[in-house]
């Protein structure tokens, strides 16, 4: 029993990351109906810019508690993020609104690679060691063990989701995206400006993306240039798990695949016999979302058939 | 008029002829660009069907050239003999098929898994069906790295070696062919080998395209609800791309490990399945000349950019190596022709209708 607490508690994390940046893709989707296969690639850029950010820090003022220069790294690297998603939607995806289907999917993909040989250069390629800044001894509840930074995951994710919940049911901005996603000439005729709410959408995204990548990387403790790959594309998953464009259904399809994944790698040596080990992981988030998909081509929460390519 | 077409068409075969045996004084490396250049041109047009003909949307294509390759491997190399007493005691000189029985299997074993990843994504349309394609990629990929335990079947990550050159009708490829003092190297004949495979693939992928079936693929890639109202069988058309264009990416699979005489999962990771589909799109979708101009460019380039590339190494220390300058071209190349020519470098001149007007 204590093992599937544990699980479940390794699942809520992870999975909670899967949340923050499976938002990012949805709200894109939602509005602009592209994958912007760039997306996991802000979350690396985030994590690194951090990481530079704390190497600083931690030279320019020792003795500064951990948490507060934890928050400053994350600060700067929302604005990086910002600044960078801000301007991947201007140059690469802004020209194509109108092209066929396919165009501003290839930039986007073009768009990640690009990042990452940027990072890679800028960087170098090898493993980071990110700095452990909150306490390091894990808290003990009854067998079942968590470290501050998990707990830090679990607060901020619940935080930056109450938020963003707020700014997209009750301002004015959310209004005007929401709008957009369901019809954008009708939104546009109503006032709305469709170039400023797209922007909003990626400089959200970003910032949720920003906020993933450094707490991933203080999870895992390491960063490096090519991290943002299977995040992303297991929060991608999420999205397309949960329904695309839906934005509740990014988080529960999010923490979902975060459980799946951690009961799963969890038993999956036990149920076996040791036949299957848990480097399969990778393997269940795509199987499920097979299964899910087939039974509901739509998402677990998708209202609109998706008919049209 | 016609005259000078066949001229045309004389001159261009002969410059293909010639290219191998003119490369090769350069050294047998540049020869060798060329040769993957024709393989991706295979796995392009193979794509294509997929993509540009029926408009579905395939990520993970380069499962099905993973599928071809293991299968060449497997059957050609001392792996399984070496692994399994009962195979050593049926084949006492170790395995080493001919193939004429590896390629028609491996096609097939490649077509039934497109068929499979076909059946469940039937409903599914536009980036459902990409994610779903791109996971199964990754599936068959996780598959091969994990799978040399309990059974040892693909080696893991350490992948196959040894494998056997291929050899049509008695000549080896693998070893330089001499007539009389002129010498023609083993990279030249694959040369051969895969230009003909193209030349074979352009032919029947045409003929597809100008067929029933092909306009049938269109007309669901147009408009899939229409299509199914004119009273096309929807599902058994988009099973058919699939198996097809499987079917091609495993024989291009096939070659593959013969030409390189090892492979391990690294080969087939999304990169590539996504490098495929970027050249399909950038060249012209659905159309031939396009995705190969798209296939040629993609490929060639960088790995010519890879030798120029060296003086720029030492100029900013270290840090632009040629494969990190290759990655950054290719992506500059990407963004910018598509903002460029959104519709590809080379698109068809008729958007969506394959009748001409004769």
């Amino acid at each position: 029993m204590d093992v599937f607490l544990q699980q479940v508690i390794n699942g809520l994390v992870m999975g909670s990351m899967y949340a923050l940046v499976a938002l990012g893709y949805t709200m894109v989707y939602g509005i602009i109906n592209l994958i912007n296969f760039a997306h996991g690639e802000v979350l690396m850029v985030g994590a690194l810019t951090s990481w530079s950010a704390i190497g600083m820090m931690q030279g320019a003022m020792p003795g500064a508690p951990g948490w507060v220069i934890l928050i400053l790294a994350t600060l700067i690297a929302c604005v990086v993020a910002v600044v960078l998603n801000f301007s991947i939607e201007k140059i690469a995806y802004r020209p194509l609104r109108n092209s066929p289907k396919l165009a501003p999917l290839i930039t986007a993909i073009g768009m990640s690679i690009l990042l990452q040989t940027l990072a890679m250069i800028i960087w170098k390629p090898n493993y980071k060691a990110y700095p452990t800044l909150l306490s390091s001894t894990p808290i003990n509840m009854g067998g079942v063990v968590i470290t501050p930074t998990q707990i830090m995951i679990l607060g901020v994710t619940a935080v930056s989701l109450a938020v963003l919940m707020w700014l997209v049911n009750y301002t004015r901005l959310g209004r005007a995206m929401r709008a957009t996603s369901e019809n954008p000439r009708v939104a546009a005729l109503m006032g709305v400006k469709p170039d400023m709410v797209i922007s909003a959408t990626f400089v959200i995204g970003a910032i949720l993306a920003a906020i993933a990548g450094v707490m991933y990387a203080s999870n895992y403790g390491t960063a490096q240039h090519a991290m943002g790959f299977l995040p992303g594309l297991k929060a991608f998953t999420a999205a397309v798990f949960g329904g695309i464009g839906n934005l509740s259904g990014a988080v529960i399809g999010g923490i979902l695949l975060g459980l799946i994944e951690a009961i799963g790698s969890g038993y999956i040596g036990y149920v076996t016999g040791g036949v299957l080990g848990s480097h399969y992981t990778d393997i269940f988030a795509f199987i499920v979302l097979i299964i899910v998909l087939t039974l509901r081509p739509s998402g677990l929460m998708g209202e609109r058939v998706a008919d049209r390519a | 008029m016609k005259n000078n077409k066949t001229l045309q068409f004389l001159l261009i075969g002969v410059a293909l002829l010639a290219l191998p045996l003119v490369l090769q004084i350069f050294g047998n490396a540049w020869v060798r660009i060329a040769d993957m250049a024709l393989l991706y041109i295979l796995l392009a047009i193979g794509l294509n069907i997929v993509v540009g003909y029926a408009g579905l949307l395939d990520l993970g294509y380069v499962a099905f050239f993973a599928v071809g390759a293991y299968m060449y491997g497997l059957l050609s190399s001392p792996h399984l003999v070496n692994t399994f007493a009962w195979i050593a005691a049926s084949f006492p000189e170790g395995m080493h098929m001919p193939i004429w029985l590896i390629v028609p299997v491996g096609a097939a074993l490649a077509g039934i898994f497109g068929m499979l990843l076909g059946a469940p994504t039937l409903k599914l349309r536009g980036d459902y069906l990409a994610i779903v394609t791109l996971g199964f990629g990754e599936i068959i990929r996780v598959f091969m790295n994990n799978l040399d335990h309990p059974v040892n079947i693909t080696n893991g990550p350490k992948g196959l070696d040894q494998i056997d050159p291929i050899s049509v009708f008695g000549l080896n490829l693998g070893k330089k062919l001499m007539i009389g003092d002129f010498e023609i190297a083993s990279v030249s004949l694959y040369y051969y080998l895969f230009l003909s495979l193209v030349l074979v693939t352009i032919l029947i992928s045409h003929r597809l395209e100008v067929s029933r079936i092909g306009r049938a693929w269109m007309a669901i890639r147009e408009d899939e609800i229409a299509a199914k109202a004119m009273g096309l069988n929807t599902r058994n058309l988009k099973l058919l791309a699939f198996g097809m264009g499987a079917t091609f990416g495993g024989v291009s699979g096939a070659m593959f490990a013969g030409f390189q005489g090892f492979i391990s999962p690294e080969s087939f990771s999304l990169m590539e399945s996504v490098m495929i589909v970027a050249m399909v799109v950038l060249g012209g979708l659905g159309y031939l000349p396009g995705v190969i101009l798209g296939a040629i460019l993609l490929s060639a380039l960088p790995e010519v950019l890879r030798y120029v590339a060296g003086p720029l190494q030492e100029m900013t220390g270290g840090r632009l190596d040629a494969s990190i300058m290759r990655q950054l071209l290719v992506a500059l190349a990407m963004i910018v022709i598509m903002l460029m020519r959104p519709r590809g470098l080379w698109p068809s001149p008729e958007h969506g209708q394959s009748l001409k007007t004769k």
